[in-house]
């Protein structure tokens, strides 16, 4: 784990895996939209709208496997104090947000149909809107102090203390029986949905899933790229004392951003 | 296929949803990468910036009395 914590080998491990998670990305997202928009059936009680949920769920699985990762890399980056562990952390905070927002979105425009309305403050509905509350004060924290590194401290707690509302968004549905549908994929007995919805419920799901690590690695690349950036502008002010201050000893790892090509 | 885009009448309701995800996913994508381009710019003015001064300052601190 610690192996893969070291910024060079992740940047060469990501230089490797993007070309896959980019073919993976776009083959699985266009034949998911294929199945999603001409394959599979109108549902025989909502009709079309049913096609709303290949992007509604899996950018609800989206949100919460974001803030997980987020939360975990908050916790490595609290207890070893690891930069990649924060920078990871922040990189996921707005792919998470903008997932949890479309969820928000894409289900409202469901409800409205369906439901004969955008918004209910139905158990799921509310546990969800929280975890995009989560996100926007994580990424308003880390950003709220001059020293990064209070930052990523304050938002790491949030990051954790928010992670009891995951459960409550997965088990709302069973919970609170109010207006939102229960579970029909994640199910202890299998899924109830039919194979037509559910491959391509699926291979958004896996679009999504690369989607997220190429902003992932696009997104820690930068953070690094600005490290190095704060850590040779304060090095250039301490070089006006002695020259021999060199930017990569006052922060070693933003050297190998540098290098990327 | 104007009967295929209605969806039966629900077609507004479900293009807007592919229509909002795709932009918000497009828009992230061209922020991260623009951001990361930022990021290399600045880097490398910065690092040939203080290539060029290293030299020239260790001169003129030969040159003091």
């Amino acid at each position: 784990m610690h192996r893969f914590a070291k910024p060079s080998v992740f940047l060469k491990l990501a230089d490797t895996l993007m070309p896959w998670m980019i073919a993976i990305t776009v083959i699985t997202g266009g034949t998911g939209l294929y199945l999603g928009l001409f394959w599979s059936p109108a549902d025989y009680q909502q009709g079309d709208t049913v096609r709303i949920m290949y992007i509604h769920v899996p950018t609800a699985w989206m949100g919460l496997f974001c803030y997980v990762g987020m939360a975990i890399c908050g916790a490595m980056s609290l207890i070893w104090k690891h930069p990649l562990a924060d920078i990871a952390a922040r990189a996921t905070a707005p792919v998470g947000a903008m997932f949890t927002a479309l969820c928000l979105i894409t289900g409202s425009l469901w409800g409205e149909p369906m439901w004969g309305t955008w918004w209910v403050w139905d158990a799921r509905l509310t546990s969800m809107l929280i975890l995009l509350f989560l996100y926007l004060g994580y990424m308003a924290l880390v950003n709220a102090f001059d020293d990064p590194e209070r930052g990523s401290k304050a938002g790491s707690a949030l990051a954790l203390v928010g992670v009891v509302n995951v459960p409550i968004v997965k088990f709302s549905v069973d919970w609170w029986n109010t207006l939102h549908q229960p579970a029909s994929v994640a199910r202890m007995d299998g899924p109830s949905i039919d194979p037509s919805m559910l491959w391509p419920l699926m291979l958004m799901a896996v679009a999504f899933t690369g989607y997220y690590f190429i902003i992932l690695a696009i997104r820690v690349r930068s953070e690094l790229n600005e490290r190095r950036i704060r850590a040779l502008q304060l090095s250039g002010l301490f070089e006006q004392g002695d020259g021999t201050t060199s930017g990569s000893a006052l922060y070693d790892q933003g050297h190998n951003a540098g290098a990327g090509k | 296929m104007s009967d295929y885009f209605m969806m039966e009448g629900y077609g507004l309701y479900i293009w807007s949803s592919y229509a909002i995800t795709a932009v918000a996913m497009v828009f992230l994508l061209v922020t991260s990468l623009r951001g990361l381009g930022q990021s290399r710019i600045e880097l490398d003015q910065l690092e040939t910036l203080l290539k060029s001064r290293r030299p020239r300052r260790s001169k003129s601190r030969d040159a003091r009395p």
